[in-house]
């Protein structure tokens, strides 16, 4: 199993009822790459992923897998593995049943078929579960049977909806981990959806961050934290505090609850930056408010404190029960962490 | 605990009840069994003797009814499954209209709809003198109390998705209907097909108006002996009609129960 890249050029998709659910998207994926789909629902992840499936076939624009126009095949010859968001195992076959369907499809014969079965049940860790019934096994259990099933006959790429959306918290790590190994360990080119931020960090190689129907972004994990090309990137991404500029000031620029101390040339509307880089100052800081609530998370605690601002700003830091409810707060953000952003697209750097 | 009036008056009711639907079907049973009805069964005493005349003359009219009733579970099955398969799809207001005019010939007189059959088919000599005229009257008849439970079970069964996860592994639309939709909708065919058989078996108003001499159904032949015998063979013939169809029923309460019970999470 050798990566086949994936390619989308112009594809638009309208839905009977008139909503457009893809405007006009080209997406290169790489071969052997995890890419992962990111964004809210109804932001067209899914959309796409079925488009590159065969589920759903565009209004215009063109799918390639390699440099094979695959646009008219239907799934069944695209050669594509799937896992569905609720697995979708077949109820009347037992688990090996489930994994030896696309094999006996294609007419491979019982001897092979049974060996390879055997090879997959090793492969996601379910050897002596082949004669079990789909609805005596867990949820991860399911998603392993799932994954082996696609896997079984060795398809070209590998599709994942939502995989991991339908198992509790703690099982959701744990299998997160896994099929990353897995993942790794075939080298196939996988395209998963998801919503969950976290998920598509650990997992994808790059994160295509969607926004009504659009592309908003794709980029790896880190550029995309660390330089969001917009408002909706960066707020999807992890926490964002925003602050509306108000006025330039001798240090700075004017915002609800004090001073930021920003020196490039040009003015904007608005300066974000994330939590974590938010401290809490022993003397003078930029920023002065009250503490509002405070969260204990483990590693480190969340603050809200209230600078006056339209939301309050969120503070990540080590400091759980050291202030308490409704003490005055100094905060102070190191000015290379302050960015704006302009339009779509284009961030501008910062200077220190 | 200490039971009330109240409640002996109910058990009273429920007794009587039972009683009311029970005591015609035991006397009858009865009557088949024994050798003069107006003597009595204490005078005259029980025999078989009635069961074996009536096998005698009307053992075709069981093996036509059975013949029947299998040619039309099979049918039934053959138009009823893609039917309701193809209206479990569509889900439209033409899909909903036209599972309402199924309906009908379960609402219409029996009568009626052998009465438009005839007219439309009884010019074919042939077709009308076969078992087979008789059969596509139970076909049309019965095919709603398959299409019905097949249709719940397959709304039930999510099946789209099941599909898609087939087609994904490469099976074409005919393979996805005989290996995903046909085995996840099997209670439901099963359930269909032994509600098919006993309807079948005992259906009188259309096959009255359908058989000739030579094609008496069970239920025809029930009546002609009802009407030109004695009381002992006819009711030695509801004998051999309830050892057919008891069992039938008490598998339908069975496979029913399983449906209600949800087949699979």
């Amino acid at each position: 199993m050798t990566g086949t890249a994936i390619r989308l050029e112009g594809c638009r998709k309208t839905f009977d009822n008139g909503t457009v659910a893809l405007h006009s998207l080209d997406l290169h994926i790489h071969p052997g790459e995890t890419l992962a789909i990111l964004g809210p629902s109804g932001c067209g992840k899914t959309t796409t992923l079925r488009l590159i499936a065969g589920l759903e076939h565009p209004d215009s624009g063109r799918v390639l897998f390699g440099e094979q126009d695959v646009t008219a095949l239907p799934i069944e010859r695209r050669d594509v593995g799937m896992v569905f968001q609720n697995y979708a195992l077949f109820p009347n076959l037992d688990v090996a049943g489930n994994i030896a369907y696309g094999l006996k499809i294609r007419g491979m014969p019982k001897a092979e078929r049974t060996a390879r079965c055997a090879e997959l049940l090793a492969l996601v860790g379910l050897q002596d579960h082949g004669r079990r019934a789909v609805h005596e096994l867990s949820g991860g259990q399911r998603q392993r049977v799932a994954l082996a099933r696609a896997l079984a006959p060795r398809p070209r790429v590998l599709l994942l909806d939502e995989p991991l959306a339908a198992l509790d918290a703690q099982l959701r790590e744990r299998l997160r981990s896994e099929l990353d190994q897995l993942l790794r360990h075939l080298g196939i080119t996988a395209v998963f959806v998801t919503h969950d931020q976290g998920e598509a960090m650990a997992l994808g190689h790059r994160i295509l961050v969607m926004e009504h129907g659009r592309a908003a972004q794709l980029a790896s994990p880190q550029a995309l934290y660390q330089q969001p090309a917009n408002a909706f990137v960066a707020g999807f991404v992890g926490n964002l505090n925003v602050f509306p500029v108000l006025a330039r000031s001798p240090c700075g620029v004017k915002v609800p609850g004090g001073d930021l101390p920003w020196s490039t040339a040009d003015f904007p509307d608005t300066l974000y930056c994330r939590p974590e880089h938010v401290r809490i100052a022993d003397g003078n800081g930029h920023l002065h408010g009250h503490l509002l609530a405070q969260f204990f998370q483990g590693a480190h605690s969340r603050l809200l404190v209230d600078v006056g601002g339209a939301q309050p700003l969120l503070v990540d830091c080590d400091e759980f029960g050291r202030h308490g409810i409704g003490d005055t707060l100094a905060l102070s953000i190191a000015p290379r962490h302050l960015f704006c952003l302009q339009g779509r697209g284009t961030r501008s750097e910062v200077s220190p | 605990m200490k039971r009330t009036a109240g409640f002996y008056g109910r058990l009273l009711f429920v007794l009587l009840v039972c009683a009311f639907m029970l005591v015609p079907v035991l006397m009858s049973l009865l009557a088949g069994l024994t050798r003069n009805y107006f003597q009595g069964v204490v005078a005259s005493g029980l025999t078989l003797g009635w069961l074996l005349q009536v096998w005698a003359a009307y053992a075709d009219t069981v093996w036509l009814s059975l013949r029947l009733a299998v040619a039309c579970a099979v049918g039934v099955v053959m138009i009823g499954v893609p039917a309701a398969y193809a209206l479990v799809r569509m889900n439209n207001r033409f899909s909903r209209a036209f599972e309402e005019l199924m309906v009908l010939p379960v609402a219409m007189p029996g009568l009626a709809s052998a009465l438009a059959l005839l007219l439309t088919y009884g010019q074919y000599g042939a077709f009308r003198g076969s078992w087979l005229f008789i059969l596509v009257g139970h076909v049309i008849f019965t095919l709603p109390f398959l299409v019905r439970p097949v249709m719940a079970v397959m709304q039930r069964q999510h099946l789209p998705v099941l599909e898609e996860a087939a087609a994904s592994l490469g099976a074409g639309p005919l393979q996805r209907f005989f290996t995903v939709v046909v085995p996840n909708s099997r209670a439901g065919i099963l359930a269909g097909v032994l509600m098919v058989v006993t309807l079948s078996l005992g259906e009188f108003n259309l096959t009255w108006m359908l058989h000739t001499p030579m094609t008496k159904t069970l239920p025809v032949g029930l009546a002609d002996s009802y009407a030109s015998a004695r009381l002992e063979v006819a009711s030695a013939y509801t004998v051999i009609f309830l050892l057919l169809i008891v069992p039938l029923l008490i598998a339908l309460q069975a496979i029913n129960h399983h449906l209600a019970r949800g087949d699979r999470p």
